[in-house]
């Protein structure tokens, strides 16, 4: 599986990227090849507050529908709008072409409770 | 969900992790759900050919001097009518007319009849018989279900590859059942030309140890390993009910719209258990109907229990759902009043708090281009 090394990972399997004050917000290889064929995608509201943890997007394969939890607090910026026309973008390039959203985080200390690659890698395996 | 200790195995699961399944629990079995992908698998069955384990189902032979005139008291659609190697869909209701279970029961010989049931309905189903077997020994019952692997192989080239794995067997024609020769053992090997995708195809029954080479034999004749996923959004764009979801205890078939099953009108069919309930159903109008819908905006795909609304209240909910793979629409079917049924009529369908617009459509929803 393809963990990324510049980036944050959450238990439930959702990733981050920083860019500035910009997060981008999307689920991991691991993530996308257990729920198999995506076929729809529901990410949050442009303005939307999320919480750390709580469900932000919805992603549904053919067989189940599953929460996406925020990996942190804060205001959603952006949201991924080729997701809609083509949410397979989530299974062939999840930490691409496949992110769900941008928001901003003030609390950098819920970033520093997210798991590094490592700790990621060894959750997985 | 069932404890997993209890969890029963399929014959074939060796040949299923070969294959790569992602294994889950269905009605008590541990079974496959999909190995190389839903929607590719669907693709496979309705293009060229697919197999699914059915082994899970159960088989039960009923026979003897007795065994028509029992199985008519038990069933829906009258028996009589089967000349021997043919088979037919039935349904075996309760007293209060609700289905216990639907089945397929073929003429196996001249008082033999092959009986096919649900998987998660065979403990159910065999002790609803056993307790109304006649004392005068007239009739005998068989549970083969821990006799037989069954494996389901579909799709327009289906006949083409069971002439290849069987060479001299005899075809059956569509609903009828023959032996199926080269996998000999305990109990007779058997091909009924049946299934549940709305192609062409067969079901065969084959001795538990000869199981995993009929699965090798067609996975080396280029048949597809499909899994549940796909046999539930194949089925349900022919609008075929699933018992436990489309069918249950609380609906008769003329609500589930299976009346062409029930042999109401035939005036050589005895009586059944159930039938009261349904001839007053018919005489006071039915209380509900299985309705098909479709959305008619792009939307997320409908699953069961969603709720169904018309004009802003809600009149029913969902008992299946897919996005179907052959259409990209998102279908569903759902138990609602008569007065909304008709093919047309606009309703909506909630998934997650937001409203989509959906259409009463016509059975089945797919429909197979014309060659």
């Amino acid at each position: 599986m393809n963990v990324p090394a510049d980036l944050r990972y959450a238990k439930t399997h959702e990733w981050i990227r920083l860019d500035g004050d910009t997060i981008t917000v999307g689920i991991t290889d691991h993530a996308q090849a257990e729920l198999t064929d995506i076929v729809y995608a529901e990410p949050p509201k442009v303005g939307a507050e999320v919480k750390a943890g709580a469900t932000a997007a919805v992603v549904e394969s053919v067989k189940a529908a599953s929460d996406i939890y925020s990996p942190l607090s804060g205001t959603v910026t952006e949201v991924n709008s080729e997701l809609s026309g083509n949410p397979a973008l989530l299974n062939t390039d999840p930490f691409g072409q496949g992110w769900i959203y941008k928001m901003k985080a003030p609390d950098s200390s819920e970033i520093d409770a997210l798991l590094t690659p490592e700790a990621y890698t060894a959750q997985i395996s | 969900m069932s404890d997993p200790i209890t969890l029963r195995h399929s014959p074939l699961e060796e040949a299923h992790i070969a294959c790569g399944a992602r294994m889950v629990e269905f009605g008590g079995w541990s079974m496959p759900v999909q190995y190389s992908g839903i929607i590719d698998e669907h693709k496979a069955v309705r293009s060229a050919s697919g197999m699914f384990d059915i082994s899970h189902m159960g088989e039960v032979t009923v026979s003897g001097p007795g065994a028509l005139a029992w199985l008519e008291s038990l069933l829906t659609n009258r028996v009589g009518k089967l000349a021997l190697t043919r088979g037919q869909y039935s349904l075996m209701l309760d007293e209060g007319g609700g289905v216990i279970d639907d089945l397929i029961l073929y003429r196996s010989g001249e008082q033999e009849y092959f009986l096919v049931i649900n998987a998660a309905c065979r403990d159910i189903d065999l002790s609803w018989m056993r307790s109304r077997l006649p004392s005068d020994g007239f009739v005998v019952l068989n549970d083969l279900g821990d006799a037989y692997a069954a494996i389901a192989l579909q799709g327009p080239d289906s006949e083409r590859i069971l002439r290849t794995l069987a060479p001299g067997c005899e075809v059956p024609k569509r609903n009828g059942i023959a032996s199926l020769p080269g996998f000999e053992g305990e109990v007779p090997s058997l091909v009924a030309r049946t299934g549940y995708t709305g192609e062409d195809g067969f079901e065969l029954f084959v001795p538990v140890a000869r199981g995993a080479a009929l699965w090798n034999a067609l996975l080396a004749a280029g048949v597809k390993p499909c899994g549940l996923g796909c046999r539930d959004t194949l089925r349900l764009e022919m609008g075929y009910p699933l018992n436990g979801s489309d069918l249950s205890r609380e609906r008769t078939p003329l609500e589930a719209g299976l009346g062409k099953f029930v042999s109401l009108d035939d005036p050589e069919k005895p009586a059944f258990t159930g039938r009261p309930v349904l001839e007053a159903q018919r005489a006071k109008g039915l209380p509900s109907q299985l309705t098909p819908l479709k959305l008619t905006v792009q939307g997320p795909p409908l699953r069961s229990h969603y709720a169904v609304l018309s004009e802003g209240a809600m009149v029913g909910e969902t008992c299946s759902g897919a996005l179907s793979p052959s259409l990209g629409e998102g279908i569903a079917v759902a138990y609602l009043p008569v007065a909304l049924s008709t093919p047309g009529t606009l309703l909506e369908i909630e998934v997650r708090g937001r409203r989509y617009a959906a259409i009463v459509a016509e059975l089945p929803f797919y429909k197979k281009p014309a060659a």
